[in-house]
């Protein structure tokens, strides 16, 4: 049974991979019609630097997640660490209000964003996406760091009040460095699902504020270049170390369980 | 709450309730603004006549959850929504449930480690390119067309771009490691030993998957169908770049109303009739859950 265990995950891993791999390939090919055979070839990269939409596109992108992930990762930290109290009350429901934003197919939350936002003359464009993608990170950043608090020593912050410490000083140099892996892996999470957010960006998004995948997608629909191959590559190889990074602080190999 | 409070508790943990209350008012507040009452809005403006203007004040109407009656095609886009929601669904559990199976029982140590990775990967590439990347695997003369006229002689086009098929097998791909993910942390709970015991007491494989693996990995495999059917249910990026004509769902119907058509009250009507259908079909789901007899 082993050998066919291995090679049905093989398999899987291979189907998995086959889009990337075109991905990356067609990006270092040198045809413009991913024409075979493969020529190597570092154009579309080179092309890149000179595509001031694609580049505007990827810097809207990277800011919109630099934001997210710095305004997510900080309430959503203190709305894990207020969830973690032993005497709170209503702590059912605060906590099942955190599931629509994750459980609501996006398309339903990224409509009724944009009729909201241009109904009450908040309008559309990096502000509002940023508005919408701190939603939508926020509840991963409570479910991320909250078994985090829960894996911390009991009683941690007591010694510390009890030593004299205010709850504030006793929450910044206890609490918060022991709780320093789980907020970082929440905050490269929510980097990440700021960075590939499509459906939200779509709708919020003006003719002349787009995101990368917004950009890819009204590509796709008219004329496409290889670049996007190229940039997608790029983003591949910067997620690989994000995810790498994601997965050392998490401890994704405790997580597993070696048996 | 406060003037509760005050008479359940002495003052400091009145403070603490000051301070609780603080640190959940940002994430609370910001929910609200973006995420709540955007719902409300819409579900205010599935029931009006049109987008109300400063001169054409709009009237309320029940006629956009209507829809339905009114445009006999649409039933038959939601169908293939469903159809859609359903094979892709079906699929990843097909595909995924013995993945994570052989990735709990026949892989161990670092390697196990590096498969799970290389499973969760894909999430973090634009969900974008990798159907695009379809379209070039796909197409008539495409990657497919080539490896299989490689392997097979004679053949010529598998036709499979912008078809039904093509729609099911990038969404497969899509939301596969979700289920991948969900049945191996149930599975891989299961004590080793619990198989062998069975083993050894005579149970053949069958058994021990209808016994044993399935009803214990059953919470995993209906996580995970949650995970990819509610998505499914509303994609419409996927069917508009690999289904070409045949690609009209819910979702690009509904995606036209709001960029297109600019028929928002109708747009948003659809939605909450997407949004009850899935949140009926859970709650049957659940209800029938727990009308079984605990096993």
């Amino acid at each position: 049974m082993r050998p066919l265990a291995r090679a049905w995950l093989a398999l899987v891993l291979a189907f998995l991979y086959v889009p990337v791999a075109v991905m990356v390939a067609m990006g270092l090919n040198a045809s413009p019609l991913y024409a075979l055979p493969l020529h190597f070839s570092l154009h579309w990269f080179a092309a890149l630097a000179g595509d001031d939409a694609i580049l505007l596109a990827t810097r809207n992108s990277l800011l919109v997640a630099l934001v997210t992930c710095v305004v997510a990762t900080a309430i959503g930290t203190l709305a894990a660490v207020a969830l973690a109290r032993p005497d709170l009350r209503g702590r059912g429901v605060l906590q099942a209000l955190l599931l629509p934003p994750i459980g609501i197919p996006w398309l339903i939350s990224g409509t009724a964003m944009l009729v909201f936002f241009s109904w009450t003359g908040i309008g559309r464009g990096l502000h509002s996406m940023m508005l919408g993608h701190v939603a939508l990170a926020t509840p991963y950043v409570v479910l991320v760091v909250g078994p985090g608090l829960k894996a911390l020593p009991p009683n941690l912050e007591d010694a510390a009040k009890s030593l004299g410490a205010t709850p504030a000083d006793a929450f910044r140099s206890v609490t918060l460095p022991l709780l320093l892996p789980s907020v970082v892996a929440a905050a490269l999470f929510a980097f990440a699902v700021s960075l590939d957010q499509f459906v939200i960006s779509y709708f919020l998004a003006t003719p002349g504020v787009t995101t990368l995948p917004v950009l890819i997608y009204g590509a796709i629909r008219s004329g496409f270049t290889p670049e996007i191959n190229a940039v997608s590559t790029a983003l591949l190889a910067a997620s690989v170390v994000l995810l790498l990074g994601f997965a050392r602080l998490a401890g994704v190999g405790g997580f597993l369980g070696r048996r | 709450m406060p003037a509760e409070r005050h008479a359940a508790g002495p003052r400091p943990r009145r403070t603490g309730t000051a301070a609780t209350a603080a640190l959940l008012a940002p994430t609370y507040l910001w929910l609200a603004v973006a995420v709540f009452l955007p719902l409300a809005g819409m579900l205010y403006f599935s029931l009006l006549t049109g987008v109300p203007a400063p001169h054409h004040p709009a009237a309320f109407t029940a006629e956009n959850y209507l829809a339905f009656v009114r445009k006999p095609y649409l039933l038959h886009v939601a169908w293939r929504s469903l159809a859609l929601g359903l094979w892709t669904t079906g699929l990843c559990a097909l595909i995924g449930w013995p993945a994570a199976l052989a990735l709990s029982r026949a892989v161990r140590g670092r390697a196990r480690d590096a498969i799970f990775l290389l499973t969760i990967l894909p999430f973090w590439t634009s969900g974008l390119v990798r159907v695009l990347s379809w379209t070039m695997v796909l197409a008539d003369h495409g990657l497919l067309d080539r490896a299989l006229g490689a392997v097979i002689p004679g053949w010529r086009v598998s036709d499979l771009l912008y078809t039904f098929p093509a729609i099911v097998i990038g969404l497969v791909h899509a939301y596969l490691p979700y289920m991948i993910l969900t049945c191996y942390v149930s599975l891989a709970a299961i004590d080793p030993a619990l198989i062998e015991a069975a083993r050894g007491l005579g149970a053949r494989a069958p058994v021990i998957f209808a016994r044993i693996l399935l009803p214990i990995s059953l919470p995993g495999l209906l996580s995970g169908a949650v995970l990819i059917f509610v998505p499914v249910i509303g994609s419409f990026m996927e069917p508009r770049i690999l289904g070409g004509r045949v690609g009209v769902t819910m979702g690009t119907v509904i995606e036209d109303q709001f960029t297109q058509a600019f028929d928002w009250p109708l747009g948003a009507a659809l939605s909450f009739t997407m949004l009850a259908a899935v949140l009926l079909l859970f709650g049957v789901l659940y209800g029938a859950s727990r009308l079984r007899p605990a096993a």
